[in-house]
């Protein structure tokens, strides 16, 4: 009816921008809006991330505004912890409760009893309230779980990251290398356009994957490697390039330290002793070095988002880098670019008090980064050691779902006096919460803005394209009022969220309403993004060089150059369990958006084809996985496919939500995190290597 | 006048299913149902493996079953830009459109009683803009213009690539066109 009474011209549709929130890729969306209801979403053609589209997820975000299961008022457990019982409570009511606790915790244990876990957009608001608190004590499952062992080692190698969007040069590429990033199926909008305009122009993708991907299937070479094996291939890699004179002597000439050392330390890492190793053949090996090196520096080597694996990851992503840095890729075209210089003046804000503790939240990892490690925040709620920690805070991430091992995440829980959660859907963690804060979704709010740095600088807004629905609320709302009931509103001396991006704009010398207008302002260009006579590159690393041989690692007692180690492999009947992405869904934050529920509603596991056979395996019947520690999966449908590798089982992640209030998504399909029992943690960083658990296939489960 | 048609770039659709979401939203198609989709299938034994990747919409055929074998006259053919469509007032919802076509394009819209189908956005054209599944293809893969344009990027990809229809040996001579693989026109 709505586009009939467009089409007679009864109703206009307006169309206002923000910037998406279903990833955390920022897309910028033009929201069209008739009569006060969203009815579709597209792509803004002036934001990077978008350049005009949107994936699947981000089409279908108007899902998340009009679910009906939306936590639509604040309430207070009125049971036990857990059991789910819940009381309608007013918001005066739900914030004087955790301000009162809140306060109790600090008197009680200090201000760094109280610790945050967050992921995107709440941080702007929640990350504040802690530190003015008096908490040092954040942890993000997007470093411990996720990008961390990548980006620290880049940073050894490199003296940066590649940032997110990852600087990658793909359009210009003559050959990508995919380590298990299965683009396509992990959809981060404009890197996958790139990669679609790579396959387009013809370039030569060499996949390593122990699943037939869809990456795979646009691939020149698909390498089914044995898994855990990786840093062997690596190796074998470097050793020819580096045998062979394939290297860019000129490039490691004047740009890198320790290659002796490294040439001497990988001498021994054949081909032949790779392919014992992953099952990869050695001409493969060999033949997949020489493409590589016979396009460089046209080589864009992906150093994957998710590398969190099997605990020697940053290991594997300084191969990585050192591949990168022998092909000279890093800084040149068809490799990686450089963001721009540009950037925007500080704000002068009220500076935090000083916790009297130090930060527990780094667990004792010489390389844990700001963002913290969620799970040595876990194992101090514990064990009370070095201090105790009394309350968590948990905003736009859902711990049970984001951790492995969640038996220990439900252990740490019982010890709190104090379990908050900010979230839009009642998702698993938050019904766990004592006191459940509805948040609105992006598409009601706003937020910090969010500065791109590129080829470019940009700076897009998030901006409320409709009123919050029921009682929710924005986040930026909920951390003030907190903030005033905690003797706290000195750290936020604004009215109005508005208030505070209008006073950041005018600092910054963005026009308000242009950007009002326009969603994204990008600032005019002053990047080098490569490599030449007159832009030389800049290593902020300690020796100003990249790092092949890492003194940073040595003097911390790790290998200063990577060595392949052996993992455990499955006995005979059992499978690794690997788990990845579908294109219409974020984590387990979507499988109840009712748009992206009905594309793909329930995960599968993915079985080999004759192996299949041999255990009677028939495709679309229900089984249960049953994990190397007994814990049994909720009956999910197998896929018997010829894509995947015997020892192999694969499934979509995020799905079986425990929480009834999720009326489509609850029950459906396995929860892969609740079969992660074990995990290997990288004694670098402390990320948890997820890999690294092994699973029975038992027939005939009886579906629900 | 116009002669509307598509080419859909195999080699280029990653199956990220942008554009069924979008064109669900656009045209606000009801639950369960869908005007496009993206079929994928696999050849071979592991490790030799071939995946094609392929969306599949109306083909507003130039020799079109469905109009033919629509009792009320409810399905037609546009004359001035070759589009098939459906003048809902007359669509009894028989259905014989959806045993005609070859292309398993068609579904019964329940709520509203009629036969419904992609319109290549239709309304979206009108504005000047591409339909809502171009607009939104991450990959690029879907192209969509005018036939007697030689500067349409249809025209352009037709000329430098191989392309094929579906079910050619049906004669319906789709509108739909399809370029599986680097090659020249035969």
């Amino acid at each position: 009816f709505l586009l009939w009474a467009e089409e007679q011209g009864m109703l206009k549709a307006t169309y206002v921008p923000t910037f998406c929130e279903i990833c955390f890729w920022k897309c910028g969306v033009m929201a069209k809006v008739i009569n006060g209801r969203v009815v579709k979403l597209e792509g803004n053609p002036n934001h990077p991330g978008a350049r005009g589209k949107l994936c699947g997820r981000g089409n279908g975000g108007a899902g998340l505004l009009y679910d009906p299961d939306r936590l639509k008022t604040p309430l207070i457990s009125s049971g036990a912890r857990g059991e789910g019982k819940y009381k309608k409570a007013s918001w005066d009511e739900a914030l004087n409760l955790v301000a009162e606790k809140l306060t109790r915790i600090k008197q009680q244990y200090g201000p760094e009893a109280v610790a945050l876990f967050t992921h995107g957009t709440p941080t702007d608001h929640f990350l504040p309230l802690l530190s003015a608190f008096g908490s040092p004590n954040v942890g993000m499952p997007s470093f411990a779980q996720c990008r961390g062992p990548r980006d620290v080692g880049l940073e050894l190698t490199f003296g940066e990251s590649i940032g997110s969007p990852e600087r990658l040069d793909m359009v210009n590429s003559k050959v990508v290398v995919l380590f298990g990033s299965h683009l396509g199926e992990n959809m981060h909008n404009s890197q996958v356009q790139d990669y679609a305009e790579a396959v387009g122009k013809g370039a030569k993708f060499i996949v390593v994957d122990p699943r037939f991907s869809i990456a795979a299937g646009k691939a020149h070479t698909w390498l089914p490697i044995r898994p855990a094996t990786n840093i062997a291939l690596l190796l074998a890699w470097i050793n020819i390039i580096i045998r062979d004179g394939l290297y860019d002597k000129e490039y490691i000439g004047a740009y890198a330290n320790g290659f002796g050392e490294l040439a001497e330390a990988v001498r021994d890492c054949t081909p032949e002793w790779a392919e014992k190793e992953t099952e990869i053949p050695a001409a493969t090996i060999l033949e997949t070095a020489s493409l590589m090196a016979k396009n460089a520096p046209a080589v864009c080597i992906h150093p994957g988002r998710h590398a969190t694996w099997y605990g020697d990851d940053v290991q594997r992503t300084r191969c990585i880098a050192i591949l990168m840095a022998l092909l000279g890729t890093w800084g040149r075209p068809g490799g990686t670019f450089f963001a721009t210089t540009a950037s925007f003046p500080k704000m002068e804000s009220k500076p935090f008090p000083e916790p009297s503790r130090e930060p527990l939240n780094g667990g004792g990892y010489p390389f844990a980064g700001g963002e913290g490690v969620t799970q040595a925040i876990r194992t101090s709620t514990i064990n009370g050691k070095p201090y105790p920690i009394k309350g968590w805070f948990v905003s736009g991430t859902n711990l049970m779902k984001a951790i492995p091992n969640e038996k220990e995440t439900l252990e740490a829980i019982k010890k709190l006096d104090l379990l908050v959660a900010v979230d839009v859907m009642p998702f698993d963690t938050a019904m766990l919460a004592d006191v459940i804060l509805p948040e609105c979704t992006y598409l009601e709010r706003y937020d910090a803005l969010a500065v791109g740095k590129g080829k470019s600088l940009t700076v897009s807004l998030r901006q409320p394209v409709v009123e919050p629905m029921y009682e929710s609320k924005p986040g930026w709302w909920i951390a003030k009022e907190l903030a005033k009931r905690l003797g706290l509103d000195e750290y936020f001396p604004w009215a109005t969220y508005e208030e505070k991006i209008k006073a950041q704009c005018a600092h910054w010398g963005i026009n308000f309403e242009e950007l009002k207008k326009a969603g994204t302002i990008t600032i005019p260009d002053t990047a080098a993004p490569y490599i030449t006579a007159e832009t030389p590159p800049k290593f902020k690393t300690a020796s100003g060089k990249i790092e092949l041989y890492s003194n940073e690692l040595k003097e911390k007692g790790f290998d200063p150059v990577p060595r392949y180690t052996q993992h455990p492999q499955p006995a005979s009947g059992e499978f690794r369990l690997i788990y990845g992405r579908n294109a219409v869904h974020t984590f387990s934050r979507t499988t109840n958006n009712p748009e992206l529920h009905e594309l793909y509603p329930e995960n599968e596991v993915w079985v080999n084809a004759p192996r299949a056979r041999e255990m009677g395996l028939v495709n679309g019947t229900y089984v249960t996985l049953v994990n190397q520690d007994g814990v049994r999966s909720n009956p999910i449908k197998v896929k018997v496919t010829e894509r995947i590798r015997k020892d192999c089982a694969y499934m979509v992640h995020g799905f079986s939500t425990s929480s009834t209030s999720l009326k489509k998504a609850f029950n459906k399909g396995a929860d892969d995190q609740g079969l992660i029992t074990r995990y290997e943690v990288d004694p670098i960083c402390g990320g948890t290597g997820m890999r690294v658990n092994f699973v029975r296939i038992e027939k005939e489960a009886p579906h629900a | 006048m116009p002669r509307y048609a598509m080419v859909i770039d195999q080699r280029r659709c990653v199956a990220c299913m942008a554009c069924v979401v979008a064109c669900k939203k656009e045209n606000e198609v009801p639950p369960e149902q869908y005007r496009t989709r993206v079929v994928e299938k696999i050849e071979g034994e592991f490790p030799l493996l071939r995946m094609e990747l392929r969306s599949e919409l109306c083909n507003h055929c130039d020799n079109p079953p469905c109009v033919y074998n629509c009792p009320t006259g409810a399905s037609y053919k546009r004359k001035e830009d070759g589009l098939v469509l459906l003048k809902k007032y007359r669509c009894v919802g028989c259905k014989s459109c959806l045993a005609a076509c070859p292309y398993d394009a068609r579904y019964i819209n329940e709520k509203k009683g009629f036969a419904d189908k992609c319109t290549f956005c239709e309304h979206r054209i009108k504005e000047g803009k591409e339909p809502a599944c171009v607009a939104t293809c991450i990959g690029k893969s879907r192209i969509f213009g005018d036939l007697d344009n030689p500067q349409s990027p249809v025209s352009i990809a037709l000329r430098e690539n191989h392309a094929e229809v579906l079910l050619q040996e049906a004669g319906t001579k789709p509108r739909v066109y399809y370029i599986k693989r680097f090659g020249k026109p035969e």
